[in-house]
């Protein structure tokens, strides 16, 4: 299982409610449930992924964020996860409206745009960066809106949300993130990981 | 039908009250079942069968001489694995397999009932069949599960008997008919009333049937059954063992023939009045009705498991549909898993051989028999 997922993981508590949106293939939706006893469920919009969910033994529910949040009441959920989707939706801020509607709390993780490499592509190549954790070119990119750590935790204050944790996460390194070194953070964390609350 | 087969058959004493008002007792439920009930008793799957299916799921049909209505599903080593589970699957009551129908004798006059048989409902076929776990004493099910009016039995089921399921698998179905359901079923019993040997109902007292009427019915229904791209690629315009068209009324093309083809292999196996009776049952099934017009109520008192399947290409029972009922749970965070398969075979696609839909069902069903 890749870091993220443990780190993530490691953010919520035994036995409780979890809605994981997009969750792919299940891998961290199987995890919490063999290991933390987590009630979860899970939204995918791709099929054979659903498919592959449903294999794993998972509750899933095939469908879209953006319209599909809608369905669940307030608070049904203790957290909501939403792994490195956020950049790929039409509307990032309605999704973020709703993992917080839906979820006492939210655990957003971005691909971080401001990572050193990425601005060293740019400005070197003059091309668009192409990195482990943006593979794809511009043309064929599910990404519509990409941010950068900087540009999260200054949309997430502009709300008024509470940051209960923000972490930034290098390869193998985790650390956490704070005022006084968020530009040194933007620089050298390739994934953002925060834990919400609205 | 009643045919000289010997049919496994549960009469029900206790009297059941119907929601027409009328209360029937000592009737027949014919039923059929495979694989074995286990020690403990907890791996028993009642299916539930379509508008025009019966109590034989699988293997061969000894009333038709052809593979049961779902053989692509249920069996040894099939989605419902017959060599896991206990499968228990009974005809509908209104219908025409052996269960208190249409067909059968009023016991005092001895004349058949014909359209003197009351008119029922689909909670009135789920509180019949409700008998069967009594006979076999099961107290909870693994599974119930069924497509189109079968999915609208699994949905009335489980909210009339909440904790009597562990999984609840509604497929291709709806949780109120719709205009568009009605208008088709309207139809159908327009063709059969309007056949003349249709003769109010009481046509088993001649050797004439409605037979024309009751095909009509089928053709019509069948293309509902049936996308447009999946017709237009297995008949498209091909013309029936001829070079040109003839300019006349025969069947030229071939979908004609198969339409007629099935219109006519329908009669020999269904009622005529069981048609109507089945059909009326499902017009009038709105179980958020039942609820005050809220359907999540009607899943409140059960803490069973959902799994809800549509298919792409399915218009009679469009996604759109099943996922209304996804959303009804998901509104009490009941637990709900819901999956689109991509089909081109439109709603008979539940019935065909259609692998993911298949898959799903067996991992579905599997895992959860493993968390047992």
């Amino acid at each position: 299982m890749k870091n993220e997922f443990k780190v993530i993981a490691d953010l919520i508590e035994k036995d409780k409610r979890v809605l994981d949106v997009g969750c792919a293939d299940g891998t961290l939706m199987k995890f919490l449930k063999d290991n933390k006893n987590i009630n979860i469920r899970g939204l995918e919009i791709s099929k054979d992924k659903v498919q592959k969910c449903i294999a794993k033994g998972l509750t899933v529910i095939e469908g879209n964020a953006e319209k599909d949040l809608s369905q669940f009441p307030d608070k049904s959920f203790d957290y909501v996860i939403l792994s490195q989707t956020l950049q790929a939706f039409l509307n990032p801020e309605l999704v973020i409206n709703e993992l917080l509607r839906v979820g006492n709390k939210a655990i957003v993780t971005i691909p971080n745009f401001g990572y050193w490499k990425i601005r060293l592509h740019l400005l070197t190549k003059g091309t668009m960066p192409i990195t482990k954790t943006l593979p794809d070119e511009w043309y064929n990119t599910p990404n519509l809106h990409m941010c950068t750590i900087k540009d999260f935790v200054h949309f997430v204050k502009s709300r008024n949300f509470k940051i209960f944790k923000s972490l930034a996460l290098n390869s193998e390194n985790v650390s956490l993130i704070n005022n006084s070194n968020l530009g040194i953070k933007n620089l050298f964390a390739d994934l953002g990981i925060f834990l919400i609350e609205k | 039908m009643n045919t000289e087969i010997n049919l496994k058959t549960l009469i029900v004493k206790k009297p059941l009250k119907l929601d027409c008002g009328k209360t029937i007792n000592n009737f027949p439920i014919a039923y059929e079942t495979y694989g074995s009930l286990n020690k403990n008793k907890d791996n028993a799957i009642l299916i539930f069968h379509a508008l025009t299916g019966d109590q034989f799921v699988t293997g061969l049909n000894p009333i038709t001489n052809k593979d049961g209505w779902w053989s692509y599903a249920v069996g040894p080593d099939k989605a419902i694995d017959t060599n896991k589970y206990f499968v228990i699957c009974s005809n509908v009551i209104g219908g025409c397999m052996g269960s208190f129908g249409p067909s059968h004798k009023d016991p005092n006059t001895q004349e058949i009932l014909g359209t003197n048989f009351p008119v029922i409902t689909i909670n009135d076929m789920v509180n019949a069949q409700n008998n069967l776990l009594d006979h076999f004493g099961i107290e909870k099910l693994f599974s119930v599960v069924g497509g189109s009016m079968g999915g609208m039995q699994v949905l009335q089921f489980i909210s009339n008997f909440p904790g009597k399921a562990k999984t609840v698998i509604p497929i291709a179905c709806t949780s109120s008919h719709s205009a568009q359901n009605i208008a088709f079923n309207e139809l159908g019993r327009q063709a059969i009333t309007a056949d003349n040997n249709w003769n109010e109902g009481n046509y088993n007292t001649k050797d004439t049937v409605p037979n024309k009427g009751l095909a009509v019915a089928r053709m019509a229904a069948h293309i509902t059954y049936l996308s447009k791209k999946g017709l237009q690629e297995k008949f498209g315009r091909k013309l029936q063992e001829r070079e040109d068209i003839k300019f006349s009324f025969d069947a030229d093309f071939q979908i004609e023939s198969y339409l007629r083809y099935q219109g006519s292999v329908f009669v020999d196996r269904f009622d005529a009045n069981s048609y109507l009776y089945i059909t009326r049952a499902m017009d009038y099934f709105d179980l958020g009705k039942q609820f005050k017009g809220n359907l999540s109520d009607a899943f409140k008192e059960t803490e069973a498991k959902f799994f809800i399947i549509s298919f792409t290409s399915d218009w009679l029972y469009p996604t759109q549909e099943n996922k209304d009922i996804v959303i009804a749970l998901n509104a009490i965070g009941a637990d709900v898993g819901f999956v689109e398969i991509e089909s081109d075979k439109g709603h008979d696609s539940f019935l065909l051989d259609v692998p993911d839909f298949l898959n799903s069902l067996k991992n579905f069903l599997d895992k959860s028999y493993t968390e047992n």
